[in-house]
């Protein structure tokens, strides 16, 4: 039997926390747990203090605000801000995140090949934290050599290339440490001449180490584990449903989804228009992202996970629940 | 200055009760608190495993309360209930229910996580459902306590008129030898004590508690052997004092022995342990020399059959009792406790042996054949553990 020494527990906390996060934390605890029943916890469900709904995470796209420059080309401007906040990955747990905009993961930034990217960043947090987009930017957008301190800010400008589904996070040292706490987000780039109408989704899989072992003891898809399980993602019949899928997981060297009863068109990075694959399970390492497209013809609830057994149990686990006439 | 004893007496406690206050009202607690999460420990006191269920009785052992978010069972989230309370007060206790399908035979693995994303680790290392007190888990314990505690022992006694044939000095030899059998169970009984005293909770301090227990034990039984009054004016060989270290010998025995029960019962329930013929066989042998250590004394006298049965229940019978409660109800503090207590009774006994050798010898001791005789009863303990050994 293993039990955590005090000195292992100090150690944790003092690495861990922020001070004033985990004062909120523990005022917390004892509040949520009165919510529910103090004799029962289901492990799934979604939690109060979250910092987010995955279910309208799932469709919510940030635009940011558009204007037009002389030459046609569209500009658009987005404020992210780093802030510590704790929030309650599953019910009665929580965990002293680092976040972009109070959210994990960060806001789904969405444009469209060819448009003026300025993302103005404000770290409000209590480290210093950095922006760093995955795509094609000048050196000085890059997010590795200025670093914002807590209190300052910076403006990231850069022309949307290549279109795709690109991602951002921190890129402060110890990167592990400013990822795996939770400073992170999708960005999708659309193609000038778009997509096929469909049901989009935004995933982000990832996980947190609660125990600041160096492991994950928590799966999700966006954050919340079981949730899609508790709110199953609607679905409709016979629509076409694109998901745009991030791996974000730290520690893990793979992640996966598996959709059951179906078979999904899989787009690499998003930066073709022509599918590579046509399967039902996709192995992914960390930072890469896949577009996939699928209908299901029959009504029901479907299940979808990481095929690693382990991570779904711990977690990355839901449903589609596919309802009405087929469209 | 003249005041009454008393005054001198209370004014320091009055002044550390003044000192208190200041610091709880007085505002300086928040210079001295930082705003870090609370230092939790959870300690899983004991697991029981029916069809389907596992059952774990939690005890915090920290300084705050722990808060107990989700519980995993083989890397797995799984559904649980908690009484009385999510929240486990500091020293207080809590049952978590499992509705899992272990496997009989196999590890299973759980974790508890706390609010604050703290686990704590708890491994099962072999699932075997936990027998409930009925007629046959007694019968099944009683026999297990008979095999290896109360038949050897009696069976010890038997030498009994062997010992009587033998001149002074071989009785001597003897009583070293029960001497060293007798220190060799005290270091099994602080090592196994301070072993389990890492599984007790924190806050119980299992270290100090084996420190009580065994000078508790050692402490108690000088204090009520009459080694202070009498012994100094009558002549130390007496009857009634020969028969008395014999009893004395008996119970530092026993308390062992219950310490001994415990840990086999305790091993034996958890699934931890199959009493197989061969190991049944090593503490039968083991434990038959407990019984020469205890008619050692007693070798020159005519003790009826009657003193010498309720001897041999004293040493052997809490072997019984003790594996009856180790398949129960075994916690790490209660196995602490027995064992501590077992090795300061037999240290106390070895101490006892020393002074009825040194008043009958005089000066001569350390004689060859007296440290041989220690030295005999090591060998002959370190031997016949090996039988035990798994």
């Amino acid at each position: 039997m293993k039990r955590i020494s005090r000195r292992e527990a100090l150690k944790r906390s003092l690495v861990g926390l922020a001070g004033v996060a985990s004062a909120t934390s523990v005022a917390k605890a004892s509040a949520i747990g009165t919510h529910v029943n103090p004799h029962t916890v289901m492990t799934g469900g979604v939690p109060a203090g979250a910092g987010l709904d995955p279910t309208a995470f799932l469709t919510a796209f940030d635009y940011g605000v558009a204007s037009k420059r002389a030459n046609g080309q569209t500009v658009r401007e987005y404020r992210v801000t780093a802030v510590d906040r704790t929030i309650e990955v599953m019910p009665g747990l929580f965990y002293a995140a680092w976040t972009f905009n109070g959210q994990v993961p960060g806001p789904t930034l969405r444009c469209t090949e060819g448009d003026l990217v300025r993302v103005h960043f404000q770290n409000a947090g209590t480290h210093e934290h950095s922006m760093h987009f995955h795509g094609f930017h000048p050196a000085a957008m890059d997010g590795v050599f200025e670093q914002i301190a807590p209190g300052g800010s910076y403006v990231y400008e850069f022309e949307a290339h290549p279109f795709g589904l690109q991602l951002y996070h921190c890129h402060t040292m110890p990167l592990k440490r400013h990822i795996a706490k939770g400073l992170y987000g999708a960005m999708i780039i659309d193609p000038k001449e778009g997509r096929p109408a469909a049901h989009e989704m935004v995933m982000v899989m990832n996980g947190f180490d609660v125990n600041f072992d160096g492991e994950n003891e928590v799966y999700a898809v966006n954050t919340v584990p079981f949730a899609y399980q508790a709110q199953p993602v609607v679905l409709k019949r016979g629509e076409l449903n694109r998901i745009y899928l991030v791996n974000l997981l730290e520690f893990d060297l793979l992640n996966s989804i598996h959709i059951h009863a179906n078979f999904f068109h899989l787009y690499r990075t998003g930066t073709s228009l022509v599918p590579h694959d046509y399967t039902d399970t996709i192995s992914m390492g960390q930072g890469e992202r896949h577009i996939l497209e699928f209908t299901y013809d029959k009504p029901g609830k479907f299940m979808f996970h990481a095929h690693q057994s382990e991570f779904a149990e711990l977690g990355w686990m839901g449903l589609f629940d596919v309802k009405g006439e087929i469209a | 200055m003249i005041r009454s004893r008393t005054f001198w007496f209370v004014l320091p406690l009055a002044l550390l009760g003044v000192l208190s206050l200041v610091v709880v009202k007085g505002g300086t607690l928040s210079r001295l608190a930082r705003g870090l999460p609370p230092v939790e420990e959870l300690t899983v006191d004991r697991v029981r495993l029916t069809p389907g269920h596992i059952i774990l009785d939690v005890v915090n052992g920290g300084p705050d309360p722990v808060t107990i978010a989700q519980v995993m069972v083989d890397e797995a989230f799984w559904t649980h209930t908690m009484t009385p309370d999510r929240t486990v007060r500091r020293l207080g206790r809590a049952r978590i229910d499992l509705p899992y399908p272990w496997v009989e035979g196999e590890p299973h693995h759980i974790k508890l996580v706390t609010a604050t994303g703290i686990t704590f680790d708890h491994e099962i290392a072999v699932a075997a459902e936990t027998p409930t007190a009925g007629a046959s888990y007694f019968l099944t314990f009683t026999l297990v306590g008979l095999y290896v505690g109360v038949l050897p022992v009696a069976i010890g006694l038997l030498w009994l008129p062997f010992l009587k044939r033998l001149d002074r000095r071989w009785i001597h030899f003897a009583l070293a030898l029960t001497a060293g059998l007798l220190v060799f169970l005290a270091a099994e009984a602080l090592h196994e004590a301070l072993e389990s005293a890492e599984r007790v909770a924190g806050a119980f301090q299992g270290t100090g508690l084996v420190a009580l227990g065994v000078l508790g034990a050692w402490l108690l039984l000088q204090a009520f052997s009459g080694s202070g009054k009498g012994e100094a004016g009558e002549p130390a060989t007496g009857n009634r004092q020969r028969l008395r270290l014999a009893f004395l010998i008996a119970l530092g025995i026993g308390l062992h022995n219950l310490g001994e029960g415990l840990a086999i019962g305790a091993a034996y329930a958890q699934g931890a342990v199959t009493l197989g013929a061969f190991l049944v066989v090593g503490f039968m042998i083991h434990n038959t020399t407990e019984g020469l250590g205890i008619v050692a004394p007693i070798a020159q006298d005519e003790p009826p059959v009657r003193t010498l049965a309720l001897a041999g229940l004293l040493a052997g019978g809490p072997t019984i009792v003790g594996a009856w409660l180790g398949g129960l109800a075994y916690s790490p503090l209660l196995g602490t406790v027995c064992l501590a207590v077992g090795a300061g009774a037999i240290l106390q006994v070895v101490g006892v042996l020393y002074r009825v050798v040194a008043r009958e010898a005089g000066e001569t001791v350390w004689t060859p054949l007296n440290a041989m005789g220690v030295a005999a009863g090591l060998v002959l303990m370190y031997g016949t553990g090996l039988l035990v050994a798994q």
